[in-house]
């Protein structure tokens, strides 16, 4: 290895001067199409890839340490700053593996449901519309970007009137949600449902038939179904490759089999045919939404689960009770006690599976806790899928796999 | 008094009280129906090579083997019972407790949507083998386990730190390594910039520059309560606030003062 000397940068395996005619270039680790702290090693034939190396870690916070020395509700807020695009999809994903390692799974209030699936679908809706932005951007198309911006922010204003944060929600809790609808909530839900339809169809316009997107994404990126299998690709990067598989339809979670949605898939296995993926999901999700609207006012207005073992009482209760006062007096110092055991609980984000898998040993602390972040193996896929390609085509596929580094590097 | 030693290879932080009599419960483990799906998957693993331990735990088969037949096990169930997506890999730290890592492979079985889970026990300084000829997802799941906790893993194509740098010492995920960090992390960027030698005229509390100290009267680290500079430490407690003013009180060249009076807040958005 080459020695580390002081402030010189050093490379380490690579050699920049080559007998052959290929190139190295360095991609990143600052680069705006990067989608955050990538630097890609690319080997360069003229303008095809020969080798492509992938280097992550410029955002490692070290959340698997930092999960092992918190209690399990401390650690809450942390898993906003993975996919920091959509944060409560962490936050849920987070909070319904530590239910099930509780077991407290079916006692969650209807209502919290409803809520967490209304935050989930509109959080989904805010990280394709932002994927959208992004990527038409990095392929060139700037007035994509300022439309997709207007309808996110008015679904962020949404995330806001309800947990009063737009990019770190926190809006989930372990055993249900913290607050129940702000007034006047659903009628502004139902509005922006209602609109953006109409402004996906403005996109579609834009892009669709547009010869520059198609021709920047038809036939780039291909990933076979093997390839796709193989290298663990789940969400839409699994649909495009022309195999059906939503966790939210083959492993239900919440009530999302009690609403109807379809799942969008194609074999054309390239961008453009994840592009229009995008576009179909954003609509379902909005279909999903229409139905949630409905099955909120049948609910009671009970928020949280009543786990008094594990989850704090209401309020009301706390402030009247003595032994509820005692019980979570208990929970905020100490924390909840889980049972000795392991769970690995699966959730579809907006990027794909996004799985945790908590190992309890029974103290307040989890054991280990291991986040699958669907971005970490569609960075990793880039090392198959870059070679071959030519060095205008590389942005397109990394817009495309739309990777969020806060949950590479975690 | 004698004061107690503190152990060292599970820095993990500790309940500060926990009733003597505590017993903590235990998730069952369930056994493997008869004529289901997964007793078939047993079936098919039993067959490739030494099953330890299996039981259903959450509604998810856990089968535990021996670690030098992780492939033969791993080849059965993608070949034979169409598991073919590897969704995780990783390893637990056992050290303290049992000398060695606990690495698991979480599989998913798409067409049916089935996931199970394979368990290894793997000493200290004993390494895996491989399974990215299987799944390519391998590949980066192992790099970042050999990064995080130190476990070897063997026919690997390129075993490189994934995620820590490549000069890194140590192993971040482990149970003996602090949350802080030891000695060599909490120095990194110094060493490196300035050399070791530099360590003792930077001192602990600078290495870090995002440190910022309430009551320094140095450095104004508190926007809105400054003190003047070399102000004793006993004002730093007392100081009042300084509203923060951008503009500039004569106003900018060619730029138009804001005031609050002249300009209009909408309540909604046009």
């Amino acid at each position: 290895m080459q020695q580390t000397n002081k402030l010189r940068p050093f490379f380490e395996n690579l050699n920049f001067e080559r007998d052959d005619n290929h190139m190295v270039i360095n991609f990143g680790p600052q680069h705006p199409s990067a989608h955050g702290q990538l630097r890609l090693i690319l080997e360069l034939d003229g303008e095809q890839i020969v080798k492509a190396v992938p280097d992550i870690g410029y955002l490692h916070r070290g959340m698997e340490k930092m999960a092992e020395n918190m209690i399990y509700n401390e650690f809450l807020p942390t898993t906003d700053r993975m996919d920091y695009i959509a944060a409560t999809s962490n936050n849920y994903a987070f909070a319904l593996a530590v239910e099930r390692l509780l077991g407290i799974e079916d006692k969650v209030p209807r209502r919290a449901k409803v809520i967490r699936m209304m935050l989930l679908e509109l959080n989904r809706i805010i990280s394709h519309l932002f994927w959208l932005a992004t990527h038409a951007l990095d392929v060139g198309a700037m007035s994509v970007f300022l439309y997709c911006f207007r309808e996110r922010e008015f679904a962020m204003d949404l995330m806001e009137d309800y947990c009063g944060a737009r990019l770190t929600h926190s809006a989930v809790r372990i055993g249900g949600v913290p607050l129940d609808l702000p007034e006047g909530w659903l009628g502004q839900l139902a509005k922006f449902v209602n609109e953006l339809p109409g402004n996906i169809k403005d996109y579609e316009d834009l892009l669709t038939e547009n010869r520059i997107w198609r021709m920047r994404l038809e036939g780039v990126g291909v990933i076979d179904q093997e390839m796709a299998k193989s290298w663990g690709c789940t969400g839409i990067m699994l649909r495009g490759s022309g195999i059906e598989y939503d966790i939210r339809k083959e492993e239900p979670y919440e009530l999302y089999d009690e609403v109807e949605f379809d799942v969008p898939v194609t074999d054309s296995c390239d961008s453009y045919g994840r592009y229009k993926l995008y576009m179909e999901e954003m609509r379902q999700s909005v279909r999903i939404i229409h139905q949630l609207i409905n099955m909120y006012e049948e609910t009671e207005p009970q928020l949280m689960a009543h786990v008094p073992q594990y989850i704090s009482a209401p309020k009301e209760d706390i402030m009247t009770q003595n032994y509820a006062l005692m019980q979570h007096f208990v929970l905020v110092t100490q924390g909840m006690r889980p049972p000795v055991g392991e769970v690995y609980v699966p959730t579809e984000s907006p990027k794909g599976e996004l799985g945790f898998y908590i190992n309890s040993q029974g103290d307040p602390y989890p054991y280990r806790l291991k986040v699958r972040a669907p971005s970490f193996w569609h960075c990793g896929i880039l090392q198959d899928l870059l070679p071959g390609t030519y060095i205008a085509d590389v942005v397109t596929i990394i817009g495309n796999t739309n990777i969020v580094f806060g949950e590479i590097d975690r | 008094m004698m004061r107690p030693y503190q152990p060292k290879k599970n820095v993990q932080k500790k309940a500060y009280y926990t009733d003597r009599f505590w017993v903590a419960p235990r998730i069952p483990e369930e056994p493997v129906p008869e004529n289901s799906p997964y007793a078939e998957d047993l079936k098919a693993v039993k067959k490739a090579c030494k099953v330890l331990n299996a039981y259903i735990q959450r509604g998810q088969l856990v089968i535990y083997i021996n670690p030098e037949e992780n492939v033969a096990a791993l080849k059965a169930l993608k070949e034979t019972r169409g598991y073919e997506m590897l969704s995780e890999l990783s390893a637990v730290d056992f050290l303290a407790q049992r000398g060695g890592f606990e690495v698991f492979y979480q599989l998913l079985n798409l067409s049916e949507a089935r996931r199970l889970r394979v368990k290894c026990f793997v000493k200290e300084n004993q390494a895996v083998e491989s399974v990215n000829p299987l799944f390519r997802s391998a590949d980066w799941a192992e790099r970042e386990m050999w990064d995080l906790m130190g476990v070897k893993v063997n026919n690997h194509p390129y075993l490189k730190r994934l995620i820590m740098p490549d000069d890194w010492e140590g192993h971040p995920l482990r149970k003996d390594y602090p949350l802080e960090g030891d000695e060599f992390a909490q120095w990194y960027e110094v060493d490196k910039i300035f050399g070791k030698e530099a360590r003792d005229i930077i001192g602990p509390e600078n290495r870090d520059p995002g440190r910022v100290d309430r009551y320094d009267t140095e450095r104004f680290a508190r926007l809105g309560h400054e003190v003047p500079r070399g102000a004793p430490a006993e004002m730093a407690d007392k100081e009042e606030e300084t509203p923060l003013s951008y503009q500039e009180e004569e106003g900018v060249f060619l730029i138009e003062k804001f005031s609050e009076e002249n300009s209009k807040v909408l309540d909604k958005r046009k």
